[in-house]
């Protein structure tokens, strides 16, 4: 079956951020709003480029603002709809997403990181997790939010966006950096048209005599309505929760200590595990896939026979607190990250887990 | 035993590192291999150094982002003062003869200096200096097949250069054949 899908797929030497525009044309995106920014201007110029020998709509906005409110229109109006920024405009369209997830609309939005806070570095970060992850825009809602590490995965990942953005209708993130976006490899790509697609019954697509309007708002002044669309809204997260979880896992099966990473940074800990594990130590690699809804459960049991974690990311220590949500104080956790930009080195994080490994049975987590 | 070839490729903004780099990891690809290409795209893109970072191996690639590499092909000499202490030990090195003033000291390496820009200018297309290096470079280092190097070109040049095509094909064949005469003259 797998080798089947593999010889019905391109094969393409592209950068990340042409992986996920052209995923997105073959995913059957029927309109693309948004503004450049680097490192993600590749996605805007490449979108505009295909657009007259394609089949679907692209604007360049006048700013994020109103980039993710046309998302919101259009999603409203049943389109297939994506939007891509990088960090302070994905900070601008925190308004919308929220109104989104409120009037519960699907759609897609990249955030190719750069580094932060602020107006701050062109060169990858991880430095908006909390952001995706826990919220952004105010009240409670969620985003689903996929991490991928490669350029194959910039091109599954929207079609895996689409898909469940449109089963639980609900603002989909992709969060990238600067690096996968610019960066290339070879990339598989799936055949155009093969994401079926249709217009929703709740789509404001005009109304005939034999129905109800269908109103999409996220205005609800009564708080009895507040409270009834936010029980619902808590009962379609904990579904996903349930349903919609996806890590991977390398090497785990004996490891002493646990690296978790998402993103590019788990790359580096894979080469990282490798290079620990020809000196004898025992660690393995757990990544979260999907960072809302994160894989608490998987880490839990982990938690059990490994001595460690360390959290590598390339922030101050952000996801780490889910894995110490997760690990419960039953093992140490300890981080080691780099901000502003900088890539951390797989030789740096061996060296990390080497200084572990001296003294495994006698770790205690001091560090915070 | 799986085979894996890291690979830094560096200097000035506009010499063609990076399609350099984009060659080798097409031909990769064509050869049925894994690769990554790494640029830097930071403010020195704007005018300043340029380098990426190409890896191409027979099996799944863990970190694209490396601080060791196998060989190095470096166009400037701020790019060899950065690099040359960054290459393993008897590894590789080629660079372009008339932009280093001071040559590598490292005396483990196989040093190839090769005249690139010279060359290119004799063949009346300065731009092809990078092709030239990359010709070099494959004749000491075969990471990928010359057949797929060729049919790589037709992919990464815009098609509007695609007749330029030829004069990049006999570019890499002028550096083969220097990189051959010199492993020829140290041995």
């Amino acid at each position: 079956m797998q080798e089947q899908i593999s010889k019905e797929r391109e094969i393409r030497l592209m950068k990340g951020n042409e992986a996920l525009a052209e995923a997105a044309i073959r995913a059957g995106m029927h309109a693309y709003f948004g503004y450049p920014i680097t490192p993600q201007s590749e996605i805007l110029e490449y979108l505009t480029e295909q657009m007259p020998k394609r089949n679907f709509k692209v604007l360049q906005a006048e700013s994020e603002v109103a980039s993710i409110n046309m998302i919101y229109g259009a999603a409203g109006a049943g389109a297939r709809v994506m939007t891509t920024s990088s960090s302070p405009g994905i900070s601008l369209m925190q308004e919308g997403l929220s109104y989104i997830a409120s009037a519960e609309l699907p759609c897609v939005v990249a955030n190719v990181v750069r580094g932060g806070p602020g107006l701050g570095t062109i060169q990858p970060s991880q430095g908006d997790y909390f952001q995706a992850v826990k919220g952004g825009g105010h009240g409670d809602y969620r985003l689903i939010v996929l991490a991928p590490n490669s350029v194959q995965e910039m091109a599954d990942f929207v079609f895996d966006g689409f898909r469940l953005a449109e089963k639980y209708r609900n603002p989909v993130m992709i969060l990238t950096d600067g690096a996968l976006g610019q960066m290339m490899e070879k990339v598989a790509l799936p055949p155009e048209g093969s994401l079926e697609h249709v217009v929703p019954e709740w789509a404001t697509v005009g109304k005939p005599k034999t129905r109800e309007p269908n109103i999409i708002t996220s205005l609800f002044i009564e708080p009895e309505k507040m409270q009834a669309v936010n029980i619902h809204l808590q009962k379609k997260y904990k579904t996903i929760e349930e349903n919609e979880i996806r890590y991977e896992e390398y090497h785990t099966e004996d490891a002493e200590i646990i690296l978790t990473a998402f993103g590019l940074s788990s790359r580096l800990c894979q080469k990282a595990v490798d290079l620990a594990r020809e000196a004898g130590i025992k660690v393995g690699l757990l990544r979260p896939i999907t960072l809302f809804p994160f894989p608490y459960q998987r880490i839990s049991e982990l938690a059990h026979d490994a001595k460690a974690f360390l959290t590598v990311e390339m922030n101050a220590g952000q996801m780490v607190e889910d894995v110490r949500l997760a690990v419960n104080g039953k093992k140490p956790v300890f981080f080691t990250g780099k901000m502003g930009g900088i890539i951390p080195s797989p030789e740096e994080i061996l060296a990390k887990v080497e200084e572990m490994a001296a003294n495994i049975n006698n770790l205690t987590e001091v560090e915070r | 035993m799986f085979h894996t070839d890291e690979i830094i490729l560096a200097g000035f903004g506009g010499q063609g590192v990076l399609s350099m780099g984009q060659v080798l990891s097409y031909a990769a690809i064509i050869d049925a291999k894994e690769t990554t290409w790494m640029p830097s795209y930071g403010p020195e893109m704007r005018g300043g150094t340029a380098n990426c970072i190409v890896i191409i191996s027979d099996r799944r690639i863990s970190s694209p982002i490396i601080t060791r590499f196998d060989s190095g092909i470096i166009l400037n000499q701020p790019s060899l003062e950065k690099f040359e202490s960054a290459i393993k030990k008897d590894g590789f090195l080629f660079y372009e003869e008339s932009t280093i003033i001071t040559p590598p000291a490292r005396e483990d390496l196989t040093v190839l200096k090769i005249p690139a820009i010279k060359e290119a200018e004799l063949m009346k297309k300065k731009q092809v200096a990078n092709m030239i290096m990359l010709g070099a470079f494959l004749e000491i280092k075969p990471v990928v097949s010359m057949d797929s190097v060729l049919k790589a070109l037709k992919k990464v040049l815009p098609e509007r250069h695609h007749h330029l095509i030829p004069l990049n094909e006999q570019a890499i064949l002028r550096g083969r054949e220097l990189a051959a005469q010199q492993i020829q003259m140290t041995v």
